[in-house]
């Protein structure tokens, strides 16, 4: 259908996107590289020789760098162990007959919409706050002694806080697979006496694989990235308790401006979250062609 | 789906899954509870909060007196309006362009466009941050504008291209046929068929933008700071006030909060670039 004249128009369409795209890729990627192998800080300006991986040297021996890495992959599997299972109940749950589908349905996905730093403050101050909190008031009301969530469990507190925020999306995702499942395979199962578990394990299950596979590649993207939970709630402590690999970096550039050392764990960042995008973009691109 | 149950067993899932949504609703039900109560009150016992006290919209008249609220309401509608426009702007002809006069790579190119939005934000921190610094344009909304719209760029340009994908190519050929140019082509065909996408398109972007907080607490301070990092400045011990904190929350997520309910189809779409339908 294409002439060579709005071939021609086509491509001065898209130009602004590539070009825009490839500069915003290209130029801070190379940046952050080249700084890596620099001896660069901000409070010690002057010269910034070449170091080759001495950045990479101490970010590695670094102690807080395997805490880091440890508590990013703490995190991130804890997050996708709650949202996936509790995505797939809530989905089931939701996928069945019942009065008011639609509100219930706004109810759970709500969380989604609210921004990090309010659901960080909102659960630190009113639900685990040890004095106040609404927790804190369960537990006297029972007669046992209030949890100090951010004290001494504080990676699990924020793996709750996150799993919060992203239930919703796994939710509706998993949900919208489950509507497309083939209705009559059902009855012909349920008809030929099979049981509730049987058809959830050999056709609910194979049925949404799929869209489990995404869940867990997408949330895994933007969870590699969680920042400004860990901002308002721990600030990464106590200690380095709750240090993920996105705030170790913050700490070591925007806090103690050295960007030789920032710029090797935002390159150590790349290569981790690249891991993951292979998978997904096999998964997206297989889609493209169907 | 479509089979009968009957009405006893409909009242027990209604049970069940009302349940589950009021509990993962229940902490935004709270803190809209505690907004309309005096600082005294909202942090009492929670039976007492909800029993045996008063109501009182002083939370409200705080945060506005105390904070220019206001000011940071707007920068976060221009932050999350302005990065959408310009994000439209720039992604419509590209979108148009792969889905009516694909080449041989376009398939490539859009995937290319995807794996962009993969990168951490943590990996470019501290260049961005720089420039920002070199051009004294940290803290600036021009640049939070710019930011924001190219961390969307690819999940726009994905989401108006699968929407595109969908009108019938027969329709454009049909109008130009009849001698439509190109540009008539867009603006009297395409677009009247394309509104209901660009509009999902939108919404989406405005929630992402508006919730986004790696770069807009990295690179603002006090001029160009958004409500996200307007909420975070209540992080602090010492501005620990239960009722404001809740009622510059509220205030915060309740327009976001309406655009999602409405936006709730497109957020699947939007988010896994078409893999699951």
């Amino acid at each position: 259908m294409s002439t060579k004249a709005s071939r021609t128009a086509a491509r001065l369409m898209i130009s602004p996107a590539i070009i825009l795209l490839l500069g915003w890729m290209i130029v801070p990627l190379t940046m952050t590289l080249y700084f890596s192998f620099l001896r660069y800080n901000l409070l010690q300006p002057g010269s910034t020789p070449f170091v080759g991986w001495e950045n990479y040297y101490w970010f590695f021996t670094d102690p807080s760098f395997s805490a880091a890495m440890f508590n990013t992959l703490i995190l991130v599997g804890g997050v996708l162990t709650f949202t996936t299972i509790g995505g797939i109940c809530f989905a089931l749950l939701l996928d069945r007959q019942m009065f008011g589908t639609g509100i219930i349905r706004i109810l759970v996905i709500a969380p989604f919409f609210v921004m990090p730093t309010v659901s960080g403050l909102v659960w630190k101050n009113m639900f685990m706050n040890p004095v106040n909190g609404i927790f804190a008031a369960i537990a006297n009301g029972l007669g046992l002694e209030p949890i100090d969530f951010f004290g001494s469990i504080p990676l699990a507190s924020i793996i709750f806080i996150v799993s919060w925020m992203w239930l919703p999306f796994a939710t509706l995702i998993l949900l919208t697979a489950l509507q497309s499942l083939d209705q009559e395979q059902m009855e012909a199962a349920e008809m030929d006496g099979a049981r509730w578990i049987d058809q959830f394990w050999h056709l609910i299950l194979p049925h949404l694989a799929r869209a489990v596979t995404v869940v867990i590649l997408i949330q895994t993207i933007f969870l590699l990235s969680i920042f400004a939970e860990i901002l308002v709630t721990t600030n990464g402590g106590p200690g380095t308790a709750t240090t993920n690999l996105t705030y170790l970096v913050y700490v070591s550039s925007l806090l103690q401006f050295d960007v030789g050392l920032g710029s090797a764990g935002g390159v150590v960042a790349i290569i981790l979250a690249n891991i993951v995008a292979i998978f997904l973009m096999r998964m997206i691109g297989k889609n493209l062609d169907a | 789906m479509a089979r009968a149950i009957s009405n006893q067993k409909k009242i027990m899932n209604t049970a069940v899954a009302g349940t589950l949504g009021f509990l993962m609703f229940f902490p935004i039900l709270w803190i809209l509870i505690l907004s309309f109560k005096t600082e005294e009150d909202a942090i009492r016992a929670p039976l007492e909060v909800l029993f045996g006290s008063g109501w009182s919209i002083n939370g409200y008249l705080e945060v506005n007196a105390r904070s220019d609220y206001f000011k940071f309401f707007m920068n976060s509608v221009i932050i999350s309006v302005g990065s959408t426009i310009l994000g439209l702007v720039i992604a419509v002809p590209a979108a148009w362009s792969m889905a009516f006069v694909p080449a041989k790579r376009t398939k490539d190119v859009l995937m290319w466009m995807l794996s962009t939005k993969m990168l951490p934000p943590v990996g470019v921190l501290i260049p961005i941050y720089l420039i920002c610094i070199q051009f004294d344009i940290l803290d600036s909304r021009a640049m939070l504008v710019f930011v924001l719209m190219m961390i969307n760029l690819p999940i726009i340009i994905w989401m108006l291209y699968t929407y595109f994908k969908e009108i019938p190519v027969e329709i454009l050929e049909a109008a130009r046929m009849d001698g439509a140019s190109l540009r008539e082509e867009i603006i009297y065909v395409l677009t009247p068929m394309a509104i209901p996408g660009i509009a999902s398109t939108i919404l989406l972007n405005i929630i992402l933008a508006w919730n986004e907080a790696f770069w807009t607490l990295n690179l603002t301070a006090a001029k160009a700071a958004p409500l996200t990092a307007f909420i975070a400045s209540y992080s602090s011990p010492e501005g620990l006030f239960y009722a404001k904190l809740s009622a510059a929350s509220i205030m915060a997520i309740a327009p976001i909060l309406i655009m999602g309910w409405f936006s709730q189809k497109q957020l699947v779409r939007g988010l896994t670039f078409g893999a699951v339908k």
